[in-house]
């Protein structure tokens, strides 16, 4: 009846949300003496101005798209899946592993590429189902689950790059050997955006959108996640569920340190999951779980992101603060969600 | 024991509502309601199920604000916006679930709602609580954790507590609805106490003889209008009058048993801290309908659950239709047959946040591919709505519905050929008329062979619609009895653990 009414006074905070945020860090901009305006005109600059910085906004948008697919997995069966960020490291580890395994024989590269980017889910895959035992098997909370586990990811990292894996002759937080370039994800052209990684990111999300929307399977991890024990009396194998939603996020955030590997970097370095873990877990809370938003909101942060590498070159600022912009924004858009539901009332 | 934080302090407290009106969505809940309620009296609010009562009572104490109209506490207008707002006020609300912390001990349940003062002292809260619960009779043990309780211990609690904030007023929502007989005989003397003290006691149910035994003065609302108001004494036949606008009669009970057995127990044995079940043998027949009878947290929960695997026996077996299903999980249980509908029905029964159609998604059988045929669950979910009387929308989230119309929904997602259903309290909270309903449909079962095992604390219920009855009486089961040579007085004693000597001739002590 009123739907239409509704949807725009939600899109109204939204914008709001997206207003206060702008506000908010134009007053930091001021308070360290810079001009906000110029700054974010920087900011879109950096991350529109020519294709090459096109292409790298793209570069940081499929690991972003692909974890936040994953996370959409794990938010729907009602779990806070902090250890994202070790599932990617665990991902790329897997993949550099196995590379490395197929270097010198002579199998194809294509081959070699396409083994090491499925070991890498498998390792994401595992990282998140360990994650998923502590949780149902060892009544471990998710999160605490995640961040242990994240930093046996981290460790386990540097480890390999220090010691095992480390170049001959230097260890450097450059990390490891980078692969000769027949066994690199092909890109276009010169630009560093790798037509196969966003073919990837773009399945992944058509996937993760018709699960959690038209399947049998999608809809009763959102009764799982929405009522455990309910769920569980309509004869729905309750922890199998919540396992299974566990192992389909590490599979997508496996895929992701896959891809850092093969299509980004060509070799495994210490910060291989760039903090793309967290980010994602903002895009979910700002797109509301919501699949159909996911697109473009990663879009702009990862533009923020980009973009925000002018900021210390030109107006020598830190380019952290598109940081700042991201985590307000996800803030203000969820207290003026509050607002909202204050405002409308409730049901 | 006189309350620090009350906003205003006064012993009395007259409660008057003018034009309140709430809408929630297109139904009309509470359509322009006038009231004055006196302190000193126990006031009665009747009305079936969706009648607007529980609306009127959540504007009273905060729980939701009233599109239009005005409150009136001792002739002053007030605006109460949250509950905290309104206890400051002097009125508390007890509620048809009870809001307590199950994980915390009952003191600090009990300190939690305190104001003021960082360290919540312990000891004189103790004080206050043991002088408290010796007024009315009641005897909980404040170091006890509150999810051992019963829902009766829970609401004495709840009782106390609200008093112990400094209510004037107090708000008991359908308060008889899964208590023992005994607990509400105690919960009705201490009301008479509270009455006699001047609080105002309001008195929401639906049921007549709770209303009768109780209040002074009745007001009936019937969809969300006020029809009218009576004092005492009542007569029966008019207050159903005014609550349904014409009069109903129980259905009959029919025994539809046959000889087949569906269920068996074998020396079962099961243990539930603090309860202890055992020996038990039974053979439940088909098309067959076993009432369990006892005071709440007797043990007939625990033997319910036992027999669908939520508890797993200790010894002894669990055979359904020639199968031993002793040690075998609930969904095990559901494959062969057997369906549970427990008592609090948005925790175990339904799952809020989900729509009636993707309920029928889920539960059931039928076009299980990859992909959610949407459509065909939506006309299903509609052919349900309209068999089952359900008042809603497929796309409508199941928390919105009234508790009668969710408990509806609860019934209708069963599928069809199921061997047993075992129901917890299958009518609490429901009026008249839809408790004849879901008893009618269950019958509808009973004739297609399915057997039904049922708890409830309406010992009327059991004795119209059993064909045999089991008693508990902590821990203990009695044989089988037949329900049609029961009187109503025998299984109240035998509830109240008198007479198990006399009447099953056992040795065991009581």
């Amino acid at each position: 009846m009123n739907k239409s009414r509704t949807r725009s006074i939600s899109l109204l905070f939204q914008l709001g949300g997206l207003v206060f945020s702008l506000l908010f860090v134009s007053i930091i901009l001021i308070l360290v003496k810079s001009q906000p305006l110029e700054a974010f005109r920087l900011i879109w600059e950096g991350a529109t101005g020519n294709a090459t910085r096109i292409s790298s906004v793209l570069v940081v948008w499929v690991p972003l798209l692909l974890v936040t697919c994953g996370l959409l997995s794990t938010f729907t069966t009602g779990m806070w899946n902090i250890g994202i960020e070790g599932q990617i490291t665990v991902g790329a580890i897997f993949t550099t592993g196995v590379m490395r395994l197929f270097l010198e024989t002579s199998l194809s590269p294509v081959l070699v590429i396409t083994i090491s980017i499925l070991a890498g889910m498998i390792g994401g895959a595992i990282w998140a189902g360990l994650a998923g035992v502590l949780k149902t098997f060892g009544g471990v909370n998710e999160i605490f689950g995640g961040l242990g586990l994240n930093f046996i990811a981290t460790a386990l990292n540097i480890g390999l790059i220090f010691g095992a894996w480390s170049r001959p002759g230097v260890a450097s937080m450059s990390g490891t050997e980078p692969f000769p370039e027949q066994f690199w994800l092909p890109t276009f052209q010169n630009f560093r955006v790798s037509i196969w990684s966003i073919a990837f990111a773009i399945i992944g999300l058509v996937i993760i959108y018709f699960m959690l929307q038209g399947t049998h399977f999608g809809l009763r991890l959102k009764a799982v996640g929405k009522g455990m024990k309910s769920a569980f009396r309509m004869g729905i194998p309750t922890w199998q569920h919540m396992m299974l939603s566990f192992i389909i996020c590490g599979l997508f955030a496996g895929l992701a340190g896959a891809i850092q590997v093969t299509a980004v970097y060509h070799r495994l370095i210490p910060s291989i999951s760039s903090g793309y873990g967290f980010m994602g877990l903002m895009i979910a809370m700002l797109i509301n779980y919501q699949a159909i938003w996911l697109a473009p909101i990663a879009l702009f942060f990862a533009a923020l992101n980009i973009g925000g590498i002018q900021l210390p070159i030109v107006l020598k600022l830190d380019s952290s603060l598109t940081g700042v912009l991201q985590g307000s924004l996800v803030l203000f858009v969820m207290i003026s969600q509050g607002v909202k539901q204050k405002f409308l009332g409730r049901k | 024991m006189s309350s620090p934080f009350l906003k205003i302090k006064r012993e009395k407290m007259n409660v008057e509502f003018k034009n309140i009106n709430k809408h929630f969505g297109p139904v009309h809940a509470n359509v322009d309601i006038n009231l004055s309620i006196k302190s000193g009296s126990i006031f009665g609010i009747l009305g079936e199920n969706g009648a607007g009562k529980s609306t009127l009572m959540k504007v009273l104490s905060g729980f939701i604000q009233p599109d239009s109209g005005e409150i009136l506490l001792d002739d002053k207008v007030v605006t109460i916006d949250s509950p905290a707002d309104a206890i400051n006020y002097g009125i508390g609300m007890l509620h048809q679930d009870p809001l307590d912390f199950p994980p915390m001990r009952l003191i600090e349940n009990f300190i939690v709602g305190q104001k003021g003062g960082l360290v919540p002292s312990y000891k004189s809260t103790m004080k206050d609580f043991e002088e408290l619960q010796k007024k009315f009779g009641f005897s909980l043990d404040p170091e006890a954790y509150v999810d051992t309780l019963t829902v009766g211990e829970r609401q004495q609690l709840e009782i106390l507590r609200l008093l112990w904030m400094g209510a004037n007023a107090l708000i008991l929502d359908e308060p008889t609805t899964g208590i023992s007989s005994l607990q509400k005989e105690k919960l009705f003397a201490a009301l008479k106490i509270l009455a006699e003290q001047g609080k105002t006691i309001i008195f929401v149910s639906h049921k007549l003889e709770d209303v009768e035994a109780l209040c002074s003065r009745v007001a009936i609302l019937r969809k969300g209008i006020l029809v009218g108001e009576v004092p005492a004494p009542f007569d029966s036949d008019e207050l159903v009058e005014m609550m349904f606008g014409k009069v109903i009669t129980l259905g009959e009970r029919n025994n539809l048993s046959q000889e087949k057995v569906v269920l068996e127990l074998k020396d079962l044995y099961v243990e539930q801290y603090p309860l202890r079940i055992e020996n038990v043998n039974f053979q439940l027949r088909a098309g067959e309908v076993i009432g369990l009878a006892g005071m709440e947290g007797s043990g007939q929960d625990i033997l319910l659950r036992a027999c669908v695997g939520l508890i797993r026996p200790i010894s002894g077996k669990v055979i359904v239709k020639e199968k031993d299903l002793s040690h075998k999980n609930y969904l095990e249980y559901m494959e062969n047959g057997v369906s549970f509908l427990p008592a609090s029905r948005l925790e175990e029964g339904l799952v809020p946040g989900l729509t009636l159609a993707e309920h029928f998604t889920i539960a059931g059988d039928e076009k299980k591919g990859l992909f959610i045929d949407k459509d065909y669950f939506k006309e299903k979910a509609e052919k349900m709505i309209d068999e089952y009387h359900i008042i809603g929308r497929p796309d409508l989230n199941v928390e919105s519905l009234s508790g009668g119309n969710q408990q509806r929904a609860a019934l209708s997602l069963l599928k069809n050929s199921l061997s047993i259903i075992l129901l917890e309290h299958p009518t609490r909270g429901l009026d008249i008329e839809s408790a004849i309903y879901m008893w009618g449909k269950l019958k509808e079962r009973c004739q297609q062979g399915t057997s039904i095992f049922f708890i409830s604390g309406d010992l009327e219920e059991i004795l119209q619609y059993s064909d045999r009855i089991l008693v508990f009486f902590s821990g203990h089961v009695s044989p089988p009895m037949d329900a049609s040579t029961t009187t109503l007085d025998q299984l109240g004693q035998l509830i109240g653990g008198k007479g198990w000597k006399q009447v099953f001739d056992t040795k065991e002590k009581l």
